[in-house]
């Protein structure tokens, strides 16, 4: 039967407006208007940090999987299609082949071409060698619709540290993973990464839109969580001179967004879990980006609570980041141009916040 | 800065405030909060009276056959006891008839929450072509209109002339009745609320630690220290009918929307579409994260309301249990909705719980209900 002779019309009393949920995402994005620059409007989707764990033999927990193959399914239904995918690195747990292959099949149903990012937990096994394997180089440049977009690969550390003298190569996995590890060590980008970042800027005029996507965030929030990289500063230094400029980030498992100086600063949900913020944990020294409101304490019960994936509106070299929560409120921050900032659509109002969660 | 506390306090006020603007005409039976009563839709015994007679009334129907209590039959619980429910000249929709019993409570109404209350609800199934199959709303007042007893009726509970009825009176009167059928007073409740410690059996005791424990199901279908609604007025994925639609999902969203677009009725399409039934509260509210959810029901009489599920494809209470144990499949080696939704997954619980669970489920049973209802076989 034809499903098309079903959608009969009939004259009605249009209610719909009121039963539309003010957070419910566009199926169909509205192409934004831009203005004469030479950026085009265009839309990415941004699915990250998915944790995958191998158990043995062909298990793998359950939860993390599912996580991202929801995340998937539902960036598979945009329509029309966003025009590239990235994966925002952290695709394994513990770095191991089972889990960059098994994460990999899995991104396999992924309608579209993916631009990946290394996450610690897929380099501290092998440095990086399996993933490199796979998927290919860990930095790297590529222009878009007039906008320039540079991959960093920004969770490197000191060499002393990385070559001292380990148990086993995945002891020194574990210890990377660990929260509060004092005996842990502060990403960097390091001097070679850098050195060649100067050079690829070098060949892009200032007012060309700039996407700068890491990991790790490219500003300092917490240390002992490595919610930080150290050499964040050079970094920014680097960017300054452009217009516009945007950095992504995965690594946090929460949703952050901060402006500083020209570049706005976004970060991405994990579709494992979600952290706290560091402020509500600690009484160390925590920078949560100024602008963030956070998000509402996640229902254990939900598996998928807390985690999530984003589409990403860019236009006129701006970005709005769309995020999709399941079993929470969806939410958007969006660069407001007055402002200079991005802004929380949802939140930004005292009174229209969630309570956040400030203790355990 | 606004503290969490202040913030509760005022959501807390927001609560007090609009429970003010409700008037209360039941008792609460046992187990359950009072009625709540929309301040513009007062009860009273003519208007429920009216409510009662139009609910039954077949004529409003292409073939003169089709009333509310042709799906929601008092001797079937308030359902139909049909996979599917059967409208005018015999079509079928594409979803189970919920029962109307303590449907007073819901949040929203209809398996996708398309309707905010009961009144809107109430407008739908008699131009609903695959229910009543009306033209419109006009057919329907014009036999209000044209019959003696009506007018006299819709004149003494709205003091209106005949040519001034509109849909709004028939819809307060239908839902003024609906707000009468509402029942507790199980066997739990006695067991839970009543301090009556026999009033469930030793199964069906243990059947509710699996409720409340590894069998997650309190989750969505609350149980609150006063009142049990068994239900979060939320919509969850759970798995069912995702066979139906495995590989198309896609294709299927997007062809409804391009339809919802250029004007095609949700209603309309969702029951007579079984593809589209399937996109559950995606449809109204076109939020990726719905895809296939569907709101929670209650479970308050559920012995006596088989089938079960939005489709109702599980035949027996069994089976329900069972689709849930297996992590929201038939099978254990079915495939998985990538919808899922998180509270979902496989239970392992022992035969032994399982017969506990079904044992529980059968003590939600009402008294009164269960009293006018023969038979619970599903008619095919």
């Amino acid at each position: 039967m034809n499903r098309k002779n079903h959608f009969n019309r009939r004259e009605f009393l249009k209610k719909g407006s009121a039963l539309i949920a003010a957070g419910s995402l566009p199926l169909s994005l509205v192409e934004v208007a831009f203005g004469k620059t030479q950026a085009e409007s265009f839309t990415f989707a941004y699915i990250s940090d998915s944790h995958i764990t191998h158990i043995k033999g062909n298990n793998f927990v359950r939860n993390w999987d599912r996580g991202l193959t929801r995340a998937i399914a539902e960036a598979n239904l945009l329509t029309p299609r966003p025009d590239f995918i990235f994966y925002g690195g952290d695709i394994a747990q513990l770095g191991t082949p089972e889990e960059i292959d098994h994460g990999l099949d899995l991104l396999g149903a992924l309608r579209g071409d993916v631009h990946h990012v290394m996450g610690e937990h897929d380099y501290y096994l092998d440095l990086g060698e399996h993933w490199r394997k796979r998927i290919g180089p860990d930095h790297y440049s590529f222009d878009h619709k007039g906008v320039h977009f540079v991959v960093l690969n920004s969770i490197l550390t000191h060499d002393d540290w990385i070559h001292k003298k380990w148990d086993s190569p995945m002891h020194r996995m574990k210890a990377m993973a660990r929260l509060d590890n004092p005996d842990g060590s502060p990403f960097l980008v390091g001097d070679p990464q850098r050195e060649w970042l100067r050079k690829d800027l070098e060949k892009v005029s200032k007012n060309t839109p700039l996407v700068v996507v890491s990991h790790s965030p490219l500003q300092k929030i917490y240390k002992g969580w490595n919610f930080w990289t150290d050499d964040a500063e050079q970094i920014q230094a680097m960017l300054k001179p452009f217009d516009k400029v945007t950095v992504l980030y995965g690594h946090v498992h929460q949703i952050q967004y901060n402006q500083i100086d020209n570049i706005s600063f976004h970060a991405v949900m994990a579709t494992a879990w979600p952290w706290p913020y560091p402020s509500t944990y600690t009484r160390q020294a925590s920078y949560l980006p100024k602008l963030t409101v956070e998000i509402n304490r996640a229902d254990p019960f939900f598996e998928r609570d807390g985690t999530g994936w984003q589409f990403i509106n860019m236009h006129t070299g701006d970005i709005d980041v769309h995020y999709a929560l399941p079993d929470n409120r969806n939410r958007s921050v969006i660069f407001d141009k007055k402002k200079g900032h991005p802004v929380d659509s949802g939140h930004q109002a005292e009174s229209a916040r969630i309570p956040p969660m400030k203790h355990f | 800065m606004m503290t969490t506390l202040d913030s509760c306090r005022i959501i807390a006020l927001g609560i007090v405030i609009s429970a003010a603007g409700m008037s209360l005409v039941n008792a609460a039976p046992l187990g359950l909060p009072a009625v709540p009563i929309p301040a513009d839709n007062p009860q009273s015994d003519a208007k429920i009276a009216l409510g009662d007679r139009l609910y039954h009334e077949e004529r409003f129907s292409a073939d003169g056959k089709i009333s509310c209590a042709t799906c929601h039959a008092e001797e079937k619980a308030f359902t139909d006891h049909r996979a599917v429910s059967k409208g005018h000249n015999g079509l079928l929709g594409t979803r189970n008839a919920p029962t109307v019993i303590n449907a007073a409570y819901m949040q929203m109404q209809f398996w996708d929450g398309r309707e905010p209350n009961l009144e809107e609800q109430s407008k739908q199934p008699p131009v609903n072509p695959v229910e009543g199959g009306l033209p419109n709303h006009d057919a329907l007042l014009k036999i209000i209109r044209d019959d003696a007893a009506y007018v006299k009726a819709f004149k003494q509970v709205f003091g209106v002339d005949k040519k001034d009825i509109t849909i709004d009176h028939y819809a307060k009167a239908v839902a003024s009745f609906e707000r009468t059928i509402v029942a507790g007073d199980s066997p739990f409740d006695r067991y839970q609320y009543g301090g009556d410690k026999s009033a469930m059996s030793e199964a069906a005791v243990r059947g509710l630690e699996v409720y409340l424990g590894q069998g997650r199901c309190v989750s969505c279908h609350l149980i609150e220290h006063d009142q049990a609604l068994f239900t979060d007025n939320r919509f969850h994925n759970i798995g069912v009918g995702f066979k139906n639609i495995q590989g198309r999902v896609g294709e299927i969203a997007e062809d409804f929307l391009k339809a919802k677009n250029e004007g095609a009725d949700v209603d309309v399409t969702v029951l007579s579409d079984p593809d589209a039934s399937e996109l559950g509260r995606f449809a109204v509210n076109e939020d990726i994260n719905k895809i296939g959810a569907f709101k929670t029901p209650t479970l308050r009489n559920i012995e006596l309301t088989p089938p079960y599920m939005h489709d109702g494809s599980q035949k027996t209470l069994e089976d329900m249990v069972n689709f849930y144990n297996n992590g929201g499949r038939v099978n254990p080696d079915d495939p998985l909705t990538p919808f899922l939704s998180g509270g979902i997954r496989p239970l392992n619980l022992s035969d032994q719980q399982k017969k506990d669970l079904v044992a529980f489920l059968k003590a939600l049973t009402s008294p009164g209900i269960a009293a006018k209802v023969s038979s619970t076989k599903i008619i095919d």
